[in-house]
Order: C-alpha cells, then structure tokens, then sequence
C-alpha cells in the first residue's frame, strides 16, 4: 500500500475494557521489533472484511518505548462502516493482520513548559501514549478527561493511581463538566493545549480557545473521521483509464485501491493532506468532508480527498 | 569491506585527493547532459553495490581526516553545532539511527553494544570506546548530538516539525555550501530559504516541504544538490567567506583541473521515532575536475551541462566569472560522443 513501510503483525491480546471499547495488542509475526514511536502517533490497521478492504487509522496507546508490542483501543460504532464492528467481532488472538509503521499528526510540542490536555471518550488513547512519553522525560502535564460515565471512562483508574494530582475526570451522567474558561485562564505561560475527542468537545475547546486568545501554534488538536458512507456513485480515473464504481459504505480511497490503482495517503481521515487529487471534471457535487482543503480550494471545485469524501451527480473524473 | 582511511588536510596546504576507488564511486549529480533544477526526491534504498548510497550513512577513505577538520572548526567557533533546549530528545533519536546503521553497515569499524539503557560505542577507525547511559547527558562528553556528529561525516541539520512547518532547531554545520547555522537557527523552512529567488520557485519550495513533513519513519528520501568550489575547502562558511571567497580568482588554465572541484551534497531526510522531528544530513563530496575527467562519460557530461546551464543558474551556483575558464578545460574531453543514460561510470 502507498501509506509506506508496514509490518506483517499478530494479536496477541484481545481485552475488553468496557461495554463499547476493546484493546487490541499486536506483535511482529517474525518476532522482530516494531519500531519506537512518538506520544500521539497512529498506525493504520488493514482489515478484510467479507471482500472489502478497509484501512483504519488507530492511536497507540502503548509506551512509546516499548518495541515489543502495540496496543489500539477501539470503540465500538453500531452505526457506523464496520470497521470497528469488525475489529470487535472478527479480530481474534493469534490472527495476522498488516498494520502500517507509526506516523504523527499529534505530536506533543517539546518546548512546551507544561501541557494541558483534553480528552474526550476514546480520544483518551493517544494521551495515554503522550503521558508515558512525558513520564519518561520528566514533563510537566495535566489531564482532563470526560466520560459519559464512570463504566465508560477507559483507563480512568490506572490514569488516575499512576498521576495523583495530575488526572481529573467529568463524568456527564453525573452533570460534571468541564469548567473550560477557568481552565484555560489560569494556565502558565507556555502552556501547550491539546484537545481530542468527539467533535462537539473539540469545537467547544478550539472555540473557547481562540476567544481567550490562545495563540493558533500552542493549540493541537486530533480527529480521525471515519469515512462517511453515502449514495453510490462512479467516477472515471484518467491516469490510469479506469471507472470504478465507489460503493456506499466504501471511501472513494477504497474504491480506487480496489480496482488496482496506488493512490498516496498518510492518515486516511482527512487531516494530513497526502491524498489529495486533482478533479479534472465533474459535473454534479463535490461532498467534502476533510479537515484539509480551503474554502477557496473547495470553491474552486479542482481538488479533493479521496479518503472521506464523496460525491452525487453525474460524471467524476480524476487525475488518478 | 576494510576502508584505508588517509591522511590529508582539507585547508592550508589541501592535500585531499580521491583514490580511484572514490573517484570511480563518486556521486556524479547529473543523469542527462542537461540539468533543470528539480526537487528530484527518491527514496534512499540502497543501489549499486560499493556506491555512496549503499550505506545509510557513508564512510569513506576521508572519514578520519574530515572528522579532525571538523573537530578544528569547531575550537575556532564553537557554535558551529547547536541545539535548542527542546531538541535534546531528537538528539538521542539522531545517535541512535547513526550509531545502529554504522554498526549495521560497518561492522569492522563500528560496533554497538546494548542492554537497555546502558550502552558500548566502539569507533575503530578514531581510537573510541564509550560507555554511556542512553538518554542520559551527563554520561557522554558532549551533549548527543554534538557527540555523534563529531563522528559522523558531513553536516547535520534537526528539524523540529510543528504548525505544519520544520524549523531548524538543532544542527551541525561545518562543512556547508555558504549557508549558517547560527543565523538560520530557530528559522522555518521558508525563512531558511529565503530569499527564494523567483515567485515561481515558491511552489516548488510548498512541493518539497510538502513531501517532507510526510516523510515516514523507515523511509528515508535522498536527493543530490551540487555547486563548484575552488580548492578541496570544506568549510565555505559565510563566517569564514573572506578566506574562501578570493580563491574564486586564483583560477588559471593551468591550475583549473587540479584547483576547481565539482561538489556534490548528497541529502537524506529521516523521521526521527521519539521526537517526531526529521533529521536531514547534506553529507560533502568533492572531485577535481582532472580526476572528474578520468570517466569519459561524466568529462563529456559535465562539459555540456556547464556549456547549457541558463545564466541565472550559473550566477546562482557561484561560477559564472569561472565558466569560460571551465568550458574551456572540459571542451578538451568531449568529443561529442553520445552518452549512457544514468549516473554511474560505463
Ligand atoms: S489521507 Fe490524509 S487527508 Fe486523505
């Protein structure tokens, strides 16, 4: 695949963490090392799924240290693709799968003095890499994690009796929330924040953030979206001379992988920019769903990301 | 293979020259008689038994003599290498990539010794035998970085990437292309290079770093730069640009063959593991051109690429004043016979 280096892996461990999010370890297949990884970086996960390839992109959550195993925790999404419903139903011990070598869009800026961060639900993982990486070098940081409910909260506990004084939890069944405007006033200089989780809590961060002033490069943020599904549709590769038919539930990315034609792509959720291709006609809508393109570029109607978007009209043809 | 490592000097009385092995193994930058400038990245795999890019990072027959010229510079001006607080981090990721793919590459010369943390360097060829806790300063004479590069031919630059940019936080620089690390520490790429000479050139610069903010770990890229420089001077530093600036004038016909020198910078880039930064070493190569000449296909070539290189190129590349002195020379070597597509020797 064009994501770059991968590494052929099997699952060591399948652990339930609570009603809706399983971890899953992997080990190299040929019991070499995997390589070490920066806090915040993901890999990207290939699953076959009754004839359907999907790649998903996942946060380790493991220490970055360690180069023996990786761990991803995934939350089960009933509505959703099946990516995660795969990896919850089919994904034993013992089966080989083929995930791609570390790559990071999140990673910690090292010349903060102290890093403040926001987690949301399942955004917890790439933290709990982050806070492994920042123990190791003696780091200064602070965590704030909401959670429906405290069965919920995923790691919650260990978090908590690892970094006393350090973890504080809001649980939205029990009306807590954070109190975000206090939160970031009060922080020292040199502050670094770092927000990820559901959109509706990153919006609210980045929002709040930038009305306080926060400067635009001392606020990181994350979020994979999960390719959206939507109506069929066909598109014509002129590169290759190839149509292909994009399926509802597959991502435009898929679809050209499928029919045999290497296209780039970094994160496969529309946050890094790799995918990006040249629309050389089209003659109906464009369905931009990435973090990437610009207003002026989505205006212009000659470029999109195939890894979540799509597509409703007539003709689609791409310089692919 | 077992390198002999010479002895000669890359200032005063320059007594650097290239064996045949390093000649026949030379860089030579241009795959065609023309050249365009071009961002021209590929991957850095290795290609071609015995050739610089077989290794991930080469040593040569220069390898001891260039390490003493650095370790000179350096008592002259020591903030020559520099790294931001920040950039310790990535320091440790640079020892460790140099350290593990000498010892991999080189194992007659190097050797790399390692339970956990507690870690034996052994470099054959300049007398060292270290051990020292990884990731601990204080075991270690010199901070990672400087300690490593002190060992490691050609300069090193640490990118530190963030806000979708890479910024020259670390590095060491001595034996550099006119450009500084103490002016461009801290800098972006796009301060780094400026001033960028032409608006068009700007999409070129998004292009490239582009590519290199999604450089991945495990894949590094290469690309091969070139200039011309006036006798084997490593070191043509703006900082020291009164010295070497006025050997541009000393060219005659006579002396041009042994005194101008073909220099070729081969450059990598490296996603760095625990720091996230990109590493991007621009490792030296020189060549006289009477040693240039002696592989017919590269005299020929290298006669029509300076004969058709756009003005402006020239200007840019420093040797404009030079060209017909050099035409001159190289048109003795070109016969106008047709040439092998490819940059390596028939
Ligand atoms: S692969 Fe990253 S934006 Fe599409």
């Amino acid at each position: 695949m064009s994501g770059g280096a991968n590494f052929q892996v099997t699952v060591f461990e399948v652990t339930p963490v609570n009603d809706l999010i399983t971890r899953f370890s992997f080990v190299r297949s040929d019991g070499g090392e995997l390589p070490r990884f920066s806090g915040g970086a993901h890999t990207v996960v290939e699953m076959h799924d009754e004839g359907k390839r999907r790649l998903n992109p996942y946060s380790l959550m493991s220490d970055p240290a360690d180069t023996r195993a990786y761990s991803i925790s995934v939350r089960r999404d009933d509505a959703g693709r099946g990516g995660s419903l795969f990896m919850h139903r089919q994904v034993k011990p013992g089966m080989e799968m083929t995930i791609s070598a570390p790559v990071n869009l999140f990673a910690l800026d090292l010349r903060a003095r102290k890093h403040l961060m926001i987690a949301g639900g399942i955004g917890i993982t790439p933290f709990m890499a982050q806070i492994r990486q920042l123990s190791m070098m003696g780091g200064r940081f602070e965590l704030h994690y909401a959670a429906r409910s405290p069965d919920l909260a995923a790691y919650a506990d260990t978090l908590l009796a690892a970094h006393p004084g350090r973890v504080r939890t809001y649980f939205d069944e029990q009306g807590q929330k954070i109190d975000l405007e206090a939160l970031l006033d009060g922080q020292p200089l040199g502050t670094h924040l770092y927000v990820c989780g559901p959109k509706g809590l990153m919006n609210w961060v980045l929002e709040t953030a930038t009305q306080l002033g926060w400067p635009r490069e001392a606020v990181h943020s994350e979020e994979f979206l999960a390719p959206p599904s939507g109506k069929p549709f066909e598109v014509r590769l002129a590169a290759s001379n190839k149509s292909v038919t994009v399926d509802e539930h597959q991502s435009l990315l898929e679809a050209i992988e499928e029919a045999g034609v290497d296209a780039p792509y970094l994160c496969r959720g529309g946050a890094c920019g790799q995918c990006e291709t040249r629309v050389l006609e089209h003659e109906g809508t464009l369905i931009h769903n990435d973090h990437w393109l610009t207003e002026e570029q989505r205006a212009s109607g000659e470029r999109i990301m195939p890894c979540v978007s799509r597509f409703e009209g007539r003709t689609l043809v791409l310089d692919r | 293979m077992t390198i002999v490592f010479k002895e000669e000097s890359f200032r005063d009385d320059f007594t650097y020259s290239n064996s045949d092995w390093a000649i026949q193994r030379f860089p030579f930058p241009f795959d065609k008689d023309s050249y365009m400038y071009s961002v021209n990245m590929e991957r850095h795999v290795p290609v071609q038994a015995g050739s610089v890019f077989e290794a991930a990072f080469d040593v040569d027959e220069h390898y001891v003599s260039e390490m003493r010229d650095r370790a000179l510079v350096l008592a002259e001006d020591p903030l020559r290498c520099q790294s931001l607080p920040h950039m310790t981090l990535a320091g440790w990721d640079v020892l460790e990539l140099i350290m593990t793919s000498k010892a991999a590459d080189y194992p007659e010369h190097f050797e790399l010794h390692r339970d956990g943390d507690t870690w034996r360097w052994i470099n054959r060829p300049l007398g060292i035998d270290q051990s020292f806790t990884f990731l601990d300063e204080t075991t270690l004479p010199y901070g990672p970085l400087e300690y490593i590069t002190r060992q490691a031919q050609g300069d090193f630059a640490v990118l530190d990437q963030r806000d979708d940019n890479l910024w020259m936080d670390a590095g060491m620089v001595t034996t550099q292309a006119d450009w500084s690390l103490d002016f461009d520490i801290g800098m972006n790429f796009f301060e780094w290079h400026a001033p960028v000479p032409k608006a068009h050139e700007m999409g070129i610069f998004q292009r490239a770093l582009q590519y290199l903010l999604n450089i991945r770990q495990g894949e590094p890229a290469r690309r091969l730069n070139w200039t011309m420089t006036v006798n084997p001077l490593l070191d043509t530093s703006p900082e020291n640009y009164h010295k070497w600036g006025v050997m541009r004038g000393e060219l005659t016909p006579e002396n041009i063959g042994q005194k101008l020198h073909l220099r070729v910078e081969l450059q990598t880039f490296y996603r760095l593991p625990r720091s996230n930064g990109l590493l991007f070493p621009i490792r030296c190569y020189l060549i006289s051109l009477q040693d240039l000449v002696t592989v017919p296909k590269w005299g020929r070539r290298l006669h029509r690429v300076i004969r058709d290189l756009p003005e402006e190129l020239a200007t840019y590349k420093g040797f404009i004043d030079n060209r017909p002195l050099i035409l001159e020379y190289l048109s003795k070597y070109d016969d106008g016979a047709p040439t092998s597509p490819g940059i390596f020797p028939d």
